[in-house]
């Protein structure tokens, strides 16, 4: 009865009134990975996350997880996936230790084995010396590994994690995805959506979203191989001119400054990218220089979600 | 003049929010008109239709125009006829009638004698409005005795039952107690989910196994002893410093309690699932405590509110625990007797419990 996935899901949409969140979404998600959902805010990646846990009926189309049927059985699903939300979930008037055994209560957690989970839990996220703190007083980052305790307190199989990392400083998201390869190694499949790039870069397998639409999907390393585009770089003394000017050109689709560097996408159908960009900076008598380099992550998620505006133009 | 902008960018600003709160808006327009309908009908002194049983043991032809002229002054709306004394005093106990009329074997004697009341009225005094009534009765002049010459006879004795003395708090705690009980026990769990709607601790309930009923149950219980101990409260208060008695079974009283604490939580959660904010339950909150201060019963007699005022009192659960306490409290009644609005409260607990728990979608769409 096991497939091969743990998430599929088939033509997902969901509506409300006029606005199309999640458009026909197609998704498979392997079984013991991290696999990402990448997009801005408002691309459908908590509609999509909310959808395949059953808090929202789809507009259409229909999605397994784990082997069940949703929204149909997702009673029968609930005991078998952990669900990090958007927001601080848990309760800010209760301790860190009355919210971990209210959870322990809610999941049925056996009582025999329920102290030593809690201590486990407490050890393994670092909060042994806030177990007697308000969770409503503790930092982002505290929060955040309470949250991600609780979810796993009954051992999903499944773990759907709604920007996690969202409010927490950089040394607490290290921490946090060093958390996430823990239970990746030990067989949890783990759904995350983020607007990070470096968190993208760390899962298996990502999807990109954009404005309800799956827009690409693969492992980094094979969207990276497949955007399309040549990527050149340009460094420039003045990268505002040397954007003015670059973005005239005809083929090129994007232009990005990151500091003094310009990341400047062209579609791979034109040859001889670099020589056009040097050209055009030359005859403005710009001071750059222009090498071709191999696509980002980031590169990958301009290219894919710059297609649709520019048909649309 | 930059003040004057920045004012009129504020007014503006609450206006359109106001706007889009409906609610707030319902209230701007529903609150005031609500008021003036309660109170224009519901205050209502001249109280018309009081519940009469009559018990005329003299059956004479003077008896019965004398009951015949009763009836005319619509003020009484005799319901049946029984045959003692001590069948009105029963049925005045259950709450069935208001006043029962006891008319001697010797009536006849009696009006010519002008020696003693010809006819006794036993009035139930927990509700001072009736007594009052009851005493106009009194003054009023029967055709029978009109020929004769000299003082008029007294034609009727008036009996107040269960508050003699009448003494205001005797009156007054036992349906206090239910307006209490009404205001704190739907505000504790209307605001009991959309709380926790706000909070964001919804989402995550919702997505562990927990089921609706689960939730619901587990959210009223421990507020039906918070009520119970309320109920303690408002009694032991009551008792020192009032002095108001509990002449029923103290047991009957909480066990009525029970029910009314059930109906009113369940009534509150009903409100939660509808409300989105916490302060839209509060002001679904005050949509029915109004009525329930107003049509129960607590304020002005029921039976003299029009017929539709009356009707929307029968559907509030404070309507029926004020005939309760008022019963077993004052008149000593057993819940035996008073059976009908014990089952009234038990089922509208249930009806609401379910209808919230319906509602409530384990789903955020």
């Amino acid at each position: 009865m096991n497939r091969e996935f743990a998430i599929e899901a088939r033509g997902l949409t969901k509506r409300f009134g006029d606005l199309v969140a999640v458009s026909q979404l197609d998704l498979d998600v392997p079984r013991g990975e991290i696999y990402g959902f990448l997009g801005p805010n408002g691309s459908g990646k908590s509609t999509t996350i909310r959808m395949l846990c059953g808090l929202l009926m789809p507009s259409d189309g229909n999605a397994v997880v784990l082997d069940t049927e949703v929204p149909g059985d997702a009673r029968r699903l609930k005991p078998r996936i952990g669900y990090m939300t958007q927001k601080f979930s848990l309760f800010g008037d209760m301790t860190v230790l009355e919210n971990l055994q209210f959870i322990a209560d809610i999941y049925s957690y056996p009582r025999r084995e329920r102290a030593a989970r809690v201590e486990e839990l407490l050890e393994r996220y670092d909060l042994h010396a806030q177990q007697g703190q308000l969770a409503g007083t503790m930092s982002g980052g505290q929060r955040q590994r309470l949250a991600l305790a609780c979810a796993v307190l009954h051992r999903p199989e499944l773990l759907l994690l709604d920007e996690p990392t969202s409010a927490v400083d950089p040394q607490s998201r290290r921490d946090f995805w060093a958390a996430l390869f823990r239970l990746a190694e030990a067989g949890t499949t783990i759904l995350v959506s983020t607007h990070y790039m470096d968190e993208a870069e760390r899962c298996h397998r990502l999807a990109i979203l954009d404005r309800g639409v799956k827009v690409a999907d693969g492992t980094p390393a094979e969207l990276q191989a497949s955007t399309g585009m040549h990527v050149v770089e340009v460094i420039a003394s003045d990268p505002y001119h040397a954007q003015v000017v670059i973005a005239k050109i005809p083929e090129v689709v994007s232009v990005t400054q990151l500091g003094v560097r310009l990341r400047v996408l062209i579609p791979e159908a034109h040859d001889n990218p670099t020589a056009t960009v040097d050209a055009v900076l030359r005859s403005a008598g710009l001071d750059a220089q222009a090498s071709l380099s191999s696509a980002t992550l980031e590169d990958v998620f301009v290219a894919v979600t710059l297609k649709p505006r520019r048909q649309a133009a | 003049m930059k003040s004057l902008s920045r004012i009129f960018a504020i007014l503006l600003k609450e206006v359109r929010q106001l706007r889009r709160d409906r609610l707030t808006f319902g209230m701007v327009v529903g609150l005031p008109v609500m008021q003036m309908l309660l109170f224009g009908y519901a205050i209502n002194t001249d109280v018309r239709n009081l519940k009469t049983a009559i018990a005329d043991q003299a059956d004479t032809h003077l008896s019965r125009q004398f009951v015949a002229e009763l009836a005319q002054t619509q003020v009484v709306d005799i319901v049946g006829g029984v045959n003692s004394p001590r069948q009105l005093e029963a049925l005045l106990r259950e709450g069935s009638i208001s006043i029962g009329v006891h008319i001697p074997h010797d009536f006849d004697r009696r009006i010519v004698d002008r020696t003693r009341a010809a006819s006794h009225l036993l009035v139930d005094g927990s509700d001072p409005t009736i007594l009052g009534v009851a005493n106009q009765l009194r003054a009023m002049p029967f055709g029978f005795d009109a020929g004769d010459a000299g003082p008029a006879a007294q034609v009727i004795e008036v009996r107040p039952y269960y508050n003699p003395e009448r003494r205001t708090p005797v009156n007054i705690v036992p349906g206090l107690m239910g307006v209490i009980l009404t205001m704190t026990m739907i505000l504790f769990t209307a605001v009991a989910i959309v709380r926790e709607r706000e909070r964001g601790n919804l989402e995550l309930l919702i997505n562990t196994p927990v089921s609706s009923a689960e939730l619901m149950i587990g959210k009223v219980v421990p507020y039906i002893l918070i009520g119970m101990l309320q109920l303690a409260l408002i009694l032991a208060v009551g008792r020192l410093l009032f002095d108001v008695p509990v002449r029923g079974s103290i047991v009957d009283l909480y066990l009525a309690a029970f029910a009314f604490i059930a109906a009113n939580l369940a009534l509150g959660l009903f409100i939660s699932t509808a409300a989105r904010t916490q302060f839209q339950a509060m002001q679904m909150t005050i949509f029915i405590f109004l009525p329930s201060i107003l049509l129960s019963g607590f304020m002005f007699p029921f039976e003299g509110m029009p017929l539709v005022a009356q009707w929307l009192g029968e559907v509030l659960p404070n309507t029926h625990f004020i005939r309760l306490t008022r019963g077993i409290m004052l008149r000593g009644a057993s819940i035996g007797d008073l059976y009908r609005d014990v089952g009234y409260l038990l089922g509208f607990a249930l009806v609401a419990m379910t209808g919230a728990a319906l509602r409530f979608t384990k789903r955020l769409d």
